[in-house]
């Protein structure tokens, strides 16, 4: 088994899967890219980088399934409830009073988040103002996010994160139970959603929105692309719109960061000030 | 020592918080390089801990942010729920990725990564805990060169992460807390 690749080979599959399917890898933080490709090894027993440049070469299927690996997708439901708590106590009760709400969840991965912000749309009584995107790189995600199809197994997490977040009922209200120990949620929780397929790299800005969630996505970018997503996210949002990132990310060192305001320091929310 | 190194990183987990505390109540102020906490702690607590390192700390205690420079003179915590790597260009960055061996942060992996930037130019201790992540790490960073110190077993008070890693190779020392102190004060001199 691999225990080690060398920057020179990580070079060498991010070059074939941009030249052959224009996934561009090349500014991911290079330190977790690494971690993806050595637990691809592990996943798909290969034993040399050759035997995987091969596998991308000759087979455009398994190049999705290694996209999906590569991006991580662990997600919860609810997670880091103090955010929601202030999506919920302040920032939404401003948008309340707009004809719509207009939600962008980039990177939305397997949808945790976007059944998570529905649930609370509904229970302000705000679900039917929201026009929400959900998007991925990853088709193979956005197809589990639609079906909202979760293994029963995490409801206890995404319960108890709920808990703490103080919703106004129980999570399993939302879903019921499905076959092969799943759990499938409430497909009326996402009738405001459009799924789409989208590349944060290299794809351009398609709208504007009020919200904008991209929370635990940008660390796995280098700085300089960071810089260049929240640019694009800035193109995004209309003036005074809102923008957050996972608690432990930050704009600060970016220079698209001079478009925002930070609204909250802790939760990290920022507001798009210029235009 | 002659070896001149740039990162001190500490691994540990149950029943090593009053030993990072010790550690840090008598580390020299103005300690030359970055100290890397990665210890296991509880998930939904994401505060306190940082503050109650803080109390006796004769260095500046933060959770790095992702992208955040990594400088001497200060501890580094691995926030809860995210594994704290190494990047290249001497900064953090964080990840949400799967656990390993039921931990995020991962031990492992702080060790993986930072012994790949730092190589032989780093110092990895292993303290008490009651799991085995952190050997892995700590053995890789043995065959980077990292220099190796375990607690030895005996004094510690959850023995399953010393002992883990004595299983798979051996350490540059096996050490008592007081001389891990010792050490540590002699990296500043």
């Amino acid at each position: 088994m691999i225990q080690d690749v060398e920057i020179k080979e990580l070079r060498n599959i991010i070059t074939v899967v941009k030249d052959m399917y224009n996934y561009d890898f090349g500014e991911y933080a290079i330190s977790s890219f690494k971690r993806r490709i050595i637990r691809i090894f592990e996943i798909f027993k290969f034993n040399t980088v050759d035997e995987l440049l091969v596998k991308i070469k000759t087979d455009k299927v398994f190049v999705e399934e290694f996209v999906k690996e590569v991006t991580v997708n662990t997600t919860e439901m609810f997670r880091d409830p103090t955010f929601w708590r202030k999506l919920r106590d302040d920032i939404l009760p401003i948008l309340s009073t707009n004809t719509n709400i207009r939600i962008w969840h980039a990177a939305c991965s397997s949808g945790e988040e976007v059944y998570s912000m529905a649930i609370l749309l509904k229970e302000m009584g705000l679900y039917d103002k929201a026009i929400i995107t959900a998007s991925d790189i990853n088709e193979d995600v956005i197809k589990t996010a639609k079906s909202g199809i979760y293994p029963a197994r995490n409801m206890e997490l995404n319960q108890s994160n709920y808990e703490r977040y103080g919703g106004k009922t129980k999570l399993d209200d939302y879903y019921k139970e499905a076959k092969d120990g799943n759990v499938q949620f409430d497909p009326k929780l996402i009738s405001n959603v459009t799924f789409k397929k989208f590349d944060l790299v290299l794809g351009a800005p398609f709208s504007k929105f009020d919200i904008i969630l991209c929370r635990n996505v940008m660390i796995y970018f280098n700085l300089e692309l960071q810089d260049r997503v929240v640019a694009k996210f800035s193109e995004s949002l209309f003036k005074n719109a809102f923008f957050a990132v996972g608690q432990k990310e930050t704009i600060a060192w970016c220079k698209a960061a001079k478009s925002y305001s930070t609204y909250s320091i802790e939760e990290k929310i920022y507001r798009k000030v210029l235009e | 020592m002659e070896r001149k190194f740039r990162a001190l990183v500490i691994g540990g987990s149950a029943g090593s918080f009053p030993l990072v505390t010790r550690i840090l109540h008598e580390i020299p102020k103005n300690f030359p390089m970055p100290v890397l906490l990665c210890l296991h702690r509880l998930k939904h607590v994401r505060h306190g801990f940082v503050e109650a390192l803080s109390i006796k700390s004769n260095i500046p205690v933060v959770e790095p942010e992702d992208k955040e420079p990594i400088k001497a003179g200060k501890a580094y915590l691995a926030p809860s729920n995210y594994h704290m790597y190494v990047e290249l260009g001497n900064h953090f960055a964080l990840s949400t990725d799967e656990m390993v061996k039921f931990s995020r942060p991962s031990i492992d992996l702080t060790f993986e990564t930072a012994s790949y930037a730092y190589r032989d130019k780093m110092v990895g201790i292993m303290l008490s805990g009651a799991n085995t992540d952190g050997a892995d790490g700590m053995f890789r960073a043995h065959k980077r060169g990292a220099y190796t110190i375990v607690q030895n077993p005996e004094e510690a008070g959850v023995k399953t992460m010393p002992e883990g890693c004595l299983k798979l190779f051996t350490p540059d020392e096996v050490l008592n807390l007081d001389q891990i102190i010792k050490f540590i004060k002699e990296l500043s001199v």
